[in-house]
């Protein structure tokens, strides 16, 4: 087939850049919010995270002078620095905010009562006044100046331990994870020996089962909402834990058991029917045979219901309460978008962190993943 | 610490009483009940293995009956009564004349339409583009994985990237959302002038006549099939005749607006067209699932139908949309369905980007709003009926097919 292409360069060229710019057009959103979660709130502000990987020349907020003055030859002088970081360049600055751009790095300006400022091109500014400056309003100056670029991972120290909205992000990430784990391992096993059954046992009422299990696979678990918080409240679990694991249980079931008996169905027959002839009973078989030649299936759906189960919004909600030690990652992060919906430093990184676990699972398991999917849909 | 301890004493018991249930119950139907030996053995392994496949499936059953079967019952008989202090009162279909009678429940009904149609058709297509494309180049497979990885990323975690991307700052301040650093680079120009009107008016119009085809193609085969094929086809081309005209109608109306240049836009705001930037996050996150399976499904056709067409000097178009498309147009038609299925039960999105305001409320957040937020279990559990109603085509084609495969 590439053949086709091979022959006209033109056409390859295309190719190449059609596929670049769809790329781009995939990654930038979750570039875009990666760099800004490195980034002040300062900085998230004052420029487009586009610019953030280039030194860019911009006008700085203004800074007042402060700090403590020492009495030198009969002036009384404060010097000091204009930004915290290295490697910024101050290519003009003034002290008024009609004229910000009034002189250039080196010049002194002379003030109201005898008092001048100077500022070098890195920001060191010295200020002399011939009164003690004591209790007097200094003036505020005004910079453009070249940033490099720069970033910090403060913005994670402060939103994984501080609790801006009720409860910090590592409290609401160890709730996620005490949601997606045992959501994932436990339906597994009990899907596992169901699909063996409809694969590899005869009894009346299988083929009506596997249909009911494909119809199961689209009803909407919305229908399911109201009536499991009744049975789950009548029977005394409540919201919690235990319901939740229960409910992720049943929904991922169908999806389960159907990947699984797919899988199944398309073992070697020989397999099986010699070890059945060699005595082995049904449990054995699926045991010490089944079981491990079906790994990559029981790793495609681990994936999918581990991915679900972390990044599900809806179903937490419901069976599971708002409290600190039970509020998951993604309804933490609907609540800061309500409360803090500008403090893109906060939800920026907020949202890398309930990212990241999933995007390291993807990134590791792709194959199965991609097993999974084609061996759910492609028939 | 407490609740780590919890998950993995949760996780020890599920697993090791599922195991312990299944081999426990195993050796006492072998041993107690129908022990094999004895005077009966023959009689008692057959029994034995009767009983067997229910011993392997009930706990599964159990949970799907409970979990799932039970509550499309629990849910009707719900919608059909109203909840007052505690009680079910009967009022037979009052909560969906109740429900029918709302503003919003015909707005989320109008936008789930807009969702249904855009979304599904939109992520094939970039799904097949991309499908298509990355199997002719080198790097493909880091391509795929890069338009691939939004399928691992939360639809929150994806709200909260899409809101940045439509953020909107005062006029005259620096703008951090990058649509409208873009937006604000049009200035009317003749820039402007290709991109924002000639531009989308050939993609609609290009849109429409695809559309058009497809209906063409319909009406040429209206006299096959039998009178359900017939009535189907009839439906088809109504809609997309319909679909084609609006196509065109907003061709013109995009080559004719007057747009505000200069001006930074709230995109989330503008009443009507908010829809598609909330419709664009799902595009964005389902285009990868269509791209993978497009793909496989690509892969999967005859090397020899293709040979032929080059030498019968078809050009690269031509072999893909007629000798590859029409054999991939099963897996297409699955990778619509599963989309669409997604499609009618997007809740996260509008629930993170919108809430539901400004003329965006859907199906899922309309019944989660009257669920949860307005406490009316009944109309509540009407709006999950009809999010029932529209899957249950789906669902029964879904069963046809795996009833045709089996036999």
């Amino acid at each position: 087939m590439e053949n086709i292409a091979g022959k006209k360069p033109a056409l390859t060229w295309a190719v190449h850049i059609s596929v670049g710019l769809l790329v781009l057009l995939w990654v930038i959103p979750t570039i875009g919010l990666l760099v800004s979660s490195f980034r002040s709130g300062d900085q998230i502000v004052s420029s487009g995270w586009w610019n953030a990987l280039f030194t860019q020349e911009q006008q700085m907020s203004p800074i007042r002078v402060e700090g403590a003055e020492v009495a030198k030859d009969g002036v009384f002088v404060v010097e000091g620095r204009l930004f915290g970081t290295d490697g910024v360049t101050v290519s003009a600055w003034g002290t008024s905010s009609r004229e910000p751009t009034a002189y250039a790095p080196g010049d002194t300006a002379s003030l109201d009562d005898g008092i001048s400022v100077t500022v070098q091109a890195d920001g060191a500014y010295a200020l002399t006044s011939p009164v003690t400056t004591e209790g007097m309003r200094l003036p505020r100056i005004f910079t453009t100046a070249a940033t490099p670029p720069e970033f910090s991972t403060a913005n994670y120290n402060l939103v994984l331990f501080s609790p801006l909205a009720g409860q910090s992000i590592f409290q609401a990430f160890m709730n996620t994870a005490t949601v997606a784990i045992p959501a994932t391992i436990i339906p597994i096993l009990i899907a596992a020996f169901a699909a063996y059954a409809l694969a590899w046992m005869e009894f009346p009422g299988r083929a009506l089962l596997i249909a009911a299990i494909v119809g199961l696979l689209v009803v909407p678990l919305q229908l399911a909402l109201i009536p499991l918080l009744q049975i789950h409240n009548a029977i005394g679990i409540g919201k919690g834990y235990l319901g939740i694991w229960l409910a992720h249980t049943g929904f991922g079931l169908p999806l389960a058991i159907y990947l699984l008996r797919n899988y199944m169905v398309g073992l070697p027959k020989d397999i099986i029917e010699c070890a059945k002839v060699d005595g082995a009973t049904d449990f054995q078989i699926f045991t010490k045979i089944i079981l491990p030649l079906s790994f990559p299936a029981l790793a495609s759906f681990a994936i999918f219901q581990f991915l679900w189960t972390w990044n599900d919004l809806l179903v937490a909600l419901v069976f599971l309460g708002t409290s600190n030690d039970q509020q998951v990652l993604t309804g933490n992060i609907v609540n800061l978008m309500g409360s803090r919906g500008g403090d893109w430093e906060i939800l920026s990184a907020s949202a890398f962190v309930s990212i990241a676990v999933p995007l390291i699972v993807f990134f590791a398991m792709q194959k199965y993943l991609v097993r999974g999917l084609l061996a759910g849909s492609v028939k | 610490m407490e609740q780590a301890f919890l998950a993995l004493l949760t996780i020890v018991i599920g697993v090791g009483g599922c195991v312990g249930y299944f081999w426990l119950s195993n050796i006492v139907l072998d041993k107690a009940i129908f022990p094999v030996g004895g005077p009966n053995a023959n009689r008692n392994i057959t029994r034995a293995n009767a009983v067997r496949p229910w011993l392997f499936l009930l706990p599964a059953v159990l949970a799907l009956g409970l979990y799932l079967a039970y509550p499309v019952f629990a849910t009707a008989w719900l919608s059909l009564n109203r909840n007052e202090a505690g009680e079910l009162v009967f009022v037979g279909f009052d909560n969906y004349r109740q429900m029918l009678g709302e503003d919003k429940f015909w707005e989320s009904l109008r936008n789930n339409a807009i969702w249904l149609i855009v979304v599904p058709a939109m992520a094939t297509a970039f799904g097949l583009l991309a499908a298509q494309l990355t199997d002719r180049i080198r790097w493909g497979n880091i391509a795929k994985s890069m338009i691939f990885m939004p399928m691992a990323i939360s639809f929150v975690g994806a709200s909260v990237i899409w809101k940045l991307i439509y953020d909107t700052r005062e006029a005259g301040q620096t703008q951090i959302g990058i649509l409208n650093a873009i937006w604000l680079k049009f200035d009317g120009g003749a820039g402007s002038f290709l991109l924002l009107r000639v531009l989308p008016a050939l993609i609609l119009l290009a849109g429409a006549a695809a559309i058009l085809w497809v209906v063409w193609g319909q009406v040429r085969a209206l006299s096959d099939g039998g009178t359900m094929a017939k009535a189907l086809r009839v439906l088809g081309i109504v809609v997309g005749a319909w679909l084609a005209y609006v196509a065109v109608s907003w061709g013109f109306g995009a080559a004719t607006a007057q747009l505000p240049y200069g001006q930074p836009q709230f995109w989330l705001q503008i009443p009507f067209w908010n829809n598609f930037f909330l419709m664009a996050v799902l595009i964005w996150l389902q285009t990868g699932f269509a791209m993978v399976i497009l793909s496989a499904a690509l892969r999967g056709v005859p090397e020899d139908t293709i040979e032929a067409a080059i030498i019968d000097g078809a050009n690269p178009f031509q072999i893909f949309f007629k000798i590859k498309v029409p054999q991939i147009m099963g897996t297409i038609v699955v990778v619509w369905t599963t989309i669409t299925i997604t499609v009618l039960k997007v809740f996260d999105i509008v629930r993170a980007m919108s809430g539901g305001q400004q003329e965006t409320q859907v199906l899922a957040n309309y019944m989660y709003d009257k669920l949860f937020v307005a406490v009316d279990w009944g109309v509540g559990s009407a709006s999950a009926m009809v999010i029932l109603l529209l899957v249950t085509p789906i669902l029964v084609w879904n069963v046809y097919n795996a009833r045709k495969e089996m036999r």
